[in-house]
């Protein structure tokens, strides 16, 4: 059964690494992190996230597409060639592991929006890639784009995120940021495109928990021309951000203000000015406060946040040494690849950790 | 009268052995069924007097009193019913149009008591509502669709008048007329001390009771009784009565014998005229008539106070919800067909508006489909009867709900939906100062009190048992929702998987 | 001292607060039992006119004229109550005479009752408090 005609609930492992100076490294190290927390998967779902990975084509939206069959893939590239310029196309390089199988067809395009198409809808360039993600993903049966920013990709399948990174020869990779996912889902899904991460350009979230207010937040999101077709979390965790921090211009700060909004307890002993912000965001995004445990680390151009439910429901560690930052589940992932560490601490519950690349650097 | 017709519906039952003759039953009773023999040292009572208001019952201190349903039968009919041939002989004596009081009480469905709720277990914790902070604080009025930043940059308060409440309940619409000064008097007390708001109704506000302005929503109905700028500014919001679920359609009469002193004062009309709102407000007949009603108040008051649009859930409920949404209204109120009313005629409280749950799910659904639900706040009543009730509601979609049957049954009524009559034992739908003297405030909205305290604990436990710790993440969270007994079309339209999906 | 203070704003004149004085003063458990076929002589007694009804008790005065008119010495003040000992009372009604609120009355036995605010039944609030339905009865301290 595909994702999307069910609502699959799942428990985790994450884990991030972020290079404040920008620096590049090997898609290895983050294998080797989220493949010390093995047991907190079962192998029904693994996937990365890479950024700075494609430097040649740094200025072009590069879309990860799975592909059913060659149908699909005819009427997708149809689709694309009458919105956007296709700079260049080819397979993901893949090696075969035995522990992954039933792989789709999988694709990388780089493209950009179609001039005379994208004045014609009088969208921001950002708006109409989205709205094109869309079309493509609710109208045509048997491709589903998984990744579409500039410069980053998200890598996913059914399986032990280790296989997977082998699957995928992540190893090739370098980028200044990485971000990994294993899943334990409760029910078998036998799809690909419903592994994590969850990708919208350049927002990508891997998500360990489970949110009580989904339902609430997903026919909120929807409202704001958002399809949430997968029915995860994760997927409704990444709508609200890019729609809070895009389209309506939070900082990453105000929106870990609304989706880990403090209690009204903590909120009144602020002072005045700082108490009014917070009860204002709290009033007029009521509907995209996140209830329920969660840890998730989003990545995005030039940067990694981290945050845990208000409640600190599930496990987060943060680690730094010189200019590397390490976010995990557990310490062992982060100490597996960074055996000394300058600071390493556990983040308050609903406080986020934003770490950001350094002006210039990428 | 030489041929009774309508036998007593109820008897009154005494144990001779353990009354005492204290009379008190026959000194607190209204309709006089009870009276003092003399002679015997015993008492007696008249069933064809009794309402079945237990006020004997209640008050009796050996509990030598109970009220039956009279066994006098009919031959058994599944078409023609008791009540049916009742009524027509009612109405065959004379040929007048039924009136009754209090909400629909006939069988059809009620969905809330089809609807189950969630709780999260192992994958998802639940959350202890005696160690955690479990927040029930609503914000009603409208949201704004973009944000503002002054030259520093950070947040501008760009927002319109709202207002805030510690838990989403509110005291509906009764109109002091309908309800006595004292019955009013509580109903602002709780509202006070619970920081919550009460309704004033179409009958104006009393000058004694301006000083709870805060926690007051002025209603201004179609017979505008009692509306000046002063009403208008006293209190924390306005609400325009388009419409009541209990008479969709028509307006209401409360009869000059009932507009005396206080009343008439702050009705401010003629004591002895019949007090006549009209079915539509003679200067709204159509959706942008509306819109300018609703800047006209928003002017007198300076822009300062959120306005509330009351309609009762009719077939296009929904429709109806959509222009007012974008009418400059802050907040909707919907009233569904089992909603109270003093009086109004039984055929239209009966027969006429639809069930609040599938209105609210159908509104909801509709204003988020036009992408205009941020626009306004939505409440609802009509009947909501417990806590489960108010957690159900707001899963479906609703900001907050209104509560007005709940509130005076906290107050002492017993439902003998006799209301109309204006002899109501208990102190509540009377004028008659003996008897409003029957509900002293003091104890009346500590009641109030504990029934709200009681609902929002529950609330907060159940919350809890769904691991959701503020309430705003219950607002339309239908996944958490399963219908039991429901066919496709309802679970459709109230938006729910049924139980075992 | 607490004293019972009636508001005839509240009162009903339902007489609940006599049934349940004369209940007080039984030693049955059952009010049923306790009054049934019984004419009752309470030591609140409601009075009523044109609509008003008020209950009146023994208003315990501190300077009491039925304590400075009884010739037996069976009525003392003690702690602020006014007590009666029924043993030392002779039944000669000066006492009842002198009240000015007529708060004391005879018994069936010859000697007088009042309210002695159920120190000798039960103690704690007296039994017309709790039985008034409309909070017209109150036990507080006024500081009087």
């Amino acid at each position: 059964m595909r994702e999307g005609s069910f609502r699959n609930v799942s428990g985790c492992a994450i884990s991030g690494i972020i290079s404040k100076s920008g620096r590049r490294f090997s898609g290895q190290l983050i294998i080797d992190s989220i493949s010390v927390m093995h047991e907190r998967s079962n192998g029904l779902g693994g996937g990365f996230t890479g950024y700075g990975i494609y430097p040649e084509y740094k200025d072009y939206y590069a879309f990860h597409i799975f592909y059913d069959n060659r149908t699909a893939k005819k009427e997708c590239e149809e689709f694309l060639e009458e919105h956007f310029d296709i700079i260049n196309l080819s397979k993901i390089p893949t090696r075969k592991v035995p522990e992954i199988k039933d792989e789709p067809l999988i694709w990388r395009y780089f493209v950009t929006p179609l001039p005379t198409k994208l004045n014609d809808s009088q969208l921001d360039e950002r708006e109409f890639v989205v709205k094109c993600v869309f079309r493509i993903n609710t109208s045509i049966d048997g491709a589903y784009i998984f990744s579409s920013g500039k410069n980053m990709g998200v890598f996913k399948a059914v399986g032990f995120p280790e296989d997977v990174g082998k699957f995928y020869r992540l190893e090739e990779y370098e980028g200044y940021c990485f971000t990994a996912h294993g899943r334990y889902p409760t029910n078998t899904p036998g799809w690909w495109g419903g592994a994590h991460p969850f990708a919208l350009l350049d927002y990508s979230v891997v998500h360990n928990g489970e949110i009580s207010s989904y339902d609430a937040n997903r026919r909120a999101i929807e409202m704001y021309g958002y399809k949430c077709t997968l029915l995860t979390d994760t997927e409704v965790i990444t709508y609200i951000i890019d729609y809070l921090n895009r389209r309506v211009g939070l900082t990453l700060k105000e929106v870990c203000s609304v989706i880990a909004a403090p209690f009204w307890s903590t909120i009144e002993t602020k002072p005045q000015k700082e108490r009014e912000e917070l009860e204002y965001l709290r009033n007029v995004f009521d509907s995209q406060l996140i209830t329920g445990p969660f840890s998730i680390i989003v990545g995005f151009e030039g940067g990694l946040m981290a945050l845990n439910d208000r409640l600190k429901l599930r496990s987060m560690v943060v680690g730094e040494k010189d200019d590397m930052v390490y976010v995990a589940s557990e310490e062992a992932a982060i100490r597996v690849i960074q055996k000394d560490l300058d600071k390493v601490w556990s983040p308050k519950g609903g406080e986020g950790v934003i770490v950001t690349v350094e002006e210039g650097k990428i | 009268m030489a041929v009774e017709y309508i036998y007593p519906d109820y008897e009154i039952v005494r144990d001779y052995d353990r009354c005492i003759v204290c009379r008190v039953c026959e000194r607190q009773c209204a309709n006089e069924a009870h009276e003092y023999l003399k002679d015997s040292n015993k008492m007696t009572a008249d069933n064809a007097k009794c309402v079945n208001c237990h006020r004997c019952v209640s008050l009796c201190p050996t509990r030598a009193l109970k009220i039956v349903k009279s066994d006098h039968t009919f031959k058994e009919n599944a078409n023609w019913s008791n009540k049916s041939i009742k009524e027509l002989y009612k109405q065959a004596g004379s040929g007048g149009v039924l009136l009754s009081s209090m909400g629909n009480p006939e069988n059809y469905p009620v969905y809330f008591d089809k609807i189950l709720i969630n709780a999260s277990q192992v994958t998802n914790p639940s959350i202890d509502p005696l160690r955690e902070p479990m927040e029930t604080r609503v914000f009603l009025g409208a949201k704004p669709d973009r944000i503002e930043r002054d030259e520093k940059g950070r947040l501008k308060k760009n927002l319109p008048p709202q207002l805030k409440l510690s838990m989403p309940i509110m005291f509906s619409a009764m109109s002091y007329g309908s309800i006595s000064y004292n019955a009013h008097e509580s109903l602002a007390r709780a509202a006070a001390e619970l920081g919550i708001l009460y309704n004033t109704g179409e009958g104006g506000l009393h000058e004694d009771l301006y000083k709870y302005g805060k926690h007051t929503i002025v209603q201004v109905a179609s017979g505008r009784f009692g509306v000046h700028t002063t009403y208008l500014n006293s209190g924390a919001a306005i609400e325009i009565k388009m419409g009541q679920g209990a008479k969709p359609g028509i307006g209401g009469h409360l009869p000059g014998a009932k507009i005396v002193g206080d009343i008439s004062k702050t009705r401010m009309i003629p004591e002895g005229t019949d007090a006549i709102s009209p079915a539509p407000h003679h200067d709204i007949y159509s959706i942008e008539d509306l819109r300018q009603l609703v800047y006209s108040l928003k002017e007198a008051t300076g822009y300062t106070k959120p306005v509330i649009v009351k309609i009762a859930a009719v077939h296009n409920v929904s429709a109806i919800a959509s222009g007012i949404a974008r009418s400059g209204a802050d907040i909707i109120a919907i009233d569904g067909f089992r909603g109270g009313t003093g009086a109004a005629p039984t055929r239209i409280r009966d027969h006429v508006g639809i069930p609040i749950e599938l209105a609210l799910a159908g509104v909801d659904k509709r204003l988020r489909d036009e992408g205009v639900r941020n626009n306004v706040s939505l409440v609802v009543g009509g009947s909501i009867r417990s806590s489960a009730d108010v957690v159900k509601a707001i899963a479906l979609g609703a900001d907050c709900v209104y509560i007005g049957t709940a509130a005076l049954l906290a107050l002492g009524c017993h439902l003998c939906r006799s209301c109309q009559t204006g002899k109501c034992n208990w102190g509540i739908a009377t004028q008659r100062e003996d008897l409003v003297k029957r509900l002293n405030p003091n104890i009346g909205y500590k009641r109030l009190v504990n029934l709200m305290t009681a609902w929002q604990h529950e609330i907060k436990e159940m919350m809890g048992g769904m691991g959701i710790n503020s309430i705003e993440a219950l607002k339309g969270n239908r996944l958490m929702l399963r219908g039991v007994g429901l066919n496709e079309k309802e679970l459709e339209i109230l938006g729910i998987k049924h139980a075992g999906e | 001292m607490k004293r019972v203070y009636v508001n005839e704003k509240w009162c009903l004149g339902c007489h609940l607060c006599e049934y349940y004085c004369a209940f007080a003063s039984t030693n049955e458990k059952d009010m049923a039992r306790a009054l049934k076929d019984i004419k009752i002589s309470p030591r609140i007694r409601i009075e009523e006119k044109d609509g008003i009804s008020f209950a009146v008790s023994c208003r315990h005065c501190c300077e009491p004229l039925c304590v400075k008119g009884c010739i037996t010495g069976a009525m003392t003040r003690k702690d602020g109550v006014i007590t009666i000992d029924r043993d030392k009372c002779i039944g000669c009604y000066t006492c009842i005479l002198s009240c000015p609120y007529g708060a004391v009355s005879p018994s069936e036995d010859g000697a007088i009752q009042k309210c002695e605010l159920c120190i000798k039944t039960h103690g704690g609030t007296p039994k017309c408090v709790e039985g008034c339905p409309n909070g017209a009865i109150v036990f507080e301290e006024r500081g009087e």
